[in-house]
């Protein structure tokens, strides 16, 4: 489903990415940790090209975009369009209502009726738990409803992947769960997903595997269980020690 | 002596009757000069300078150096020099090197263009005020850089606009006055015309003073109302 080759990516003289090779298979659920900086934030920008990586390759399904070349703008669009992006900040769209915050990508980008689109928004939002809220703006939600139209939003445009930035972190506690759960149940009906949190109980409970970056390298990787419970990296256990 | 003053002009019933008279009969003319030019070189102009102003945002915040530079060389040109110089060259000095250019169209082309530098430095503020995190996500539904512009970002740069947007309709208004010195016979000149007749200057500029108060008065109530709707989004 995803395949990453070699990826690097570097600021000015900051190199942040340093080939980075990674393979996700469908349906499985990626959760990747790692302390501030190590480059996982950016490793899910670039999947989206959010970030345009330095150099290295890309490919969801059949595109493929080489970074060692320039990469043609007009494949850009496409491209996103095979991945859905939940942020840390929702970053939802102040001016429009839940629904037509949803609705937006389906009629703007892909050019659907707006019937349908709403009909489908309808039912996304009802998905996450939202039914009632339809017509809100973002300012009336609170963080976690916010961010569940969020991930409404993004399963709008029928992504391949879903890509989740930290999505629980700038939630108050109390509001953790409800976006965890939505993210639980899309994992259960079978997305591909690449998360990016701090939720160490997601990644126990919905993790297929859990990859520890550190440093802008892959340090270890494997199933949830090895991970946390028997690390073999002295990175790896030592992170672990300070969040647990 | 005040007292002298004061019933020189206010408690001679022959003259009291005569500024009724002239004000009455002047009123209409000043009227129509507002609503046959001031009004509508004023929409004219302000609907081309924020088209120029938009594109004029846009050049600057885009990649591309040329843009930058031309964009920037326009704004620093307009801002740099006074509105009535530049009236005067597109009217009086384009004429010795053949391009001859009626009052009306000659008004409208130099206020556009000053509209568009001033306004080009708002609408460029307003979209820089938006934060990155709206583009990403406008790009992130696999939006392209126009489509996110037109449903994203401006539409929240408008709103963040209006207030001095309306600063800029406003002076536009009042410096549409500027349009007699080249023969535009907006309610300015009018006055001034109806006034070399008659020597009452004072009463003439006064009247076009409160139209030109009561222009500005209504736009101000038109721009609350735009602000109360456009605020309907955020939290008070």
């Amino acid at each position: 489903m995803i395949k990453i080759k070699d990826l690097h990516k570097q600021f000015d003289q900051l190199k942040v990415l340093k080939g980075i090779n990674l393979e996700v298979a469908k349906g499985k659920v990626v959760v990747v940790i790692g302390p501030s900086g190590s480059g996982k934030t950016t490793l899910l920008r670039c999947l989206n090209v959010l970030e345009q990586p330095t150099s290295g390759q890309i490919a969801i399904e059949d595109q493929v975009l080489d970074f060692s070349q320039q990469v043609p703008k007009k494949k850009i669009p496409s491209f996103r369009r095979l991945t859905g992006m939940v942020f840390q900040n929702y970053n939802l769209f102040p001016h429009m209502t839940a629904l037509e915050n949803i609705m937006e990508g389906p009629v703007t980008v892909k050019g659907e009726k707006k019937e349908a689109a709403r009909k489908k928004a309808e039912m996304l939002l009802g998905k996450v738990g939202l039914g009632d809220k339809i017509h809100f703006y973002p300012f009336q939600l609170s963080g976690g409803q916010q961010q569940r139209v969020g991930i409404a939003r993004a399963l709008a445009m029928e992504p391949k992947v879903m890509l989740f930035d930290e999505p629980t972190s700038a939630l108050d506690p109390e509001l953790v769960g409800e976006v965890l759960k939505v993210m639980k149940d899309l994992a259960n009906e079978g997305m591909t997903m690449v998360v990016v949190t701090h939720e160490m109980r997601f990644a126990r409970e919905a993790a297929d595997e859990v990859i520890f970056m550190d440093g802008g390298v892959v340090v270890e990787r494997g199933n949830p269980e090895q991970i946390f419970s028997n690390p073999k990296e002295a990175r790896t256990k030592q992170f672990l020690n300070l969040i647990q | 002596m005040a007292k002298m003053f004061l019933s020189s002009i206010f408690l001679d019933p022959e003259r009291v009757a005569r500024l009724m008279e002239i004000g009455k009969n002047s009123f209409q003319p000043l009227l129509e000069g507002a609503i046959i030019y001031t009004i509508p070189l004023t929409l004219i102009s302000f609907v081309c300078g924020l088209a120029l102003a938009i594109l004029t945002a846009l050049a600057r915040i885009s990649g591309n150096k040329v843009l930058q530079t031309v964009a920037r060389m326009y704004v620093s040109a307009v801002r740099g020099t006074p509105l009535l110089v530049q009236l005067f060259i597109i009217f009086y000095g384009l004429p010795t090197i053949g391009i001859i250019i009626d009052p009306f169209p000659s008004a409208i082309i130099g206020f556009s263009l000053n509209v568009g530098a001033y306004a080009s430095e708002i609408i460029r503020a307003a979209i820089l005020s938006i934060p990155k995190g709206q583009w990403e996500a406008g790009y992130s539904i696999g939006m392209s850089y126009p489509q996110t512009l037109k449903r994203i970002i401006l539409p929240q740069a408008s709103r963040v606009s209006i207030p001095p947007l309306s600063n800029t309709f406003i002076s536009l208004v009042k410096d549409t006055s500027l349009a007699s010195m080249i023969l535009v016979t907006e309610m300015f000149r009018r006055a001034q015309e109806i006034a070399a007749t008659n020597y009452e200057f004072l009463l003439l500029y006064m009247q076009a003073a409160l139209i030109y108060w009561v222009i500005c008065f209504l736009l101000s109530v038109v721009q609350g109302r735009i602000e109360n709707r456009l605020d309907r989004y955020v939290s008070s």
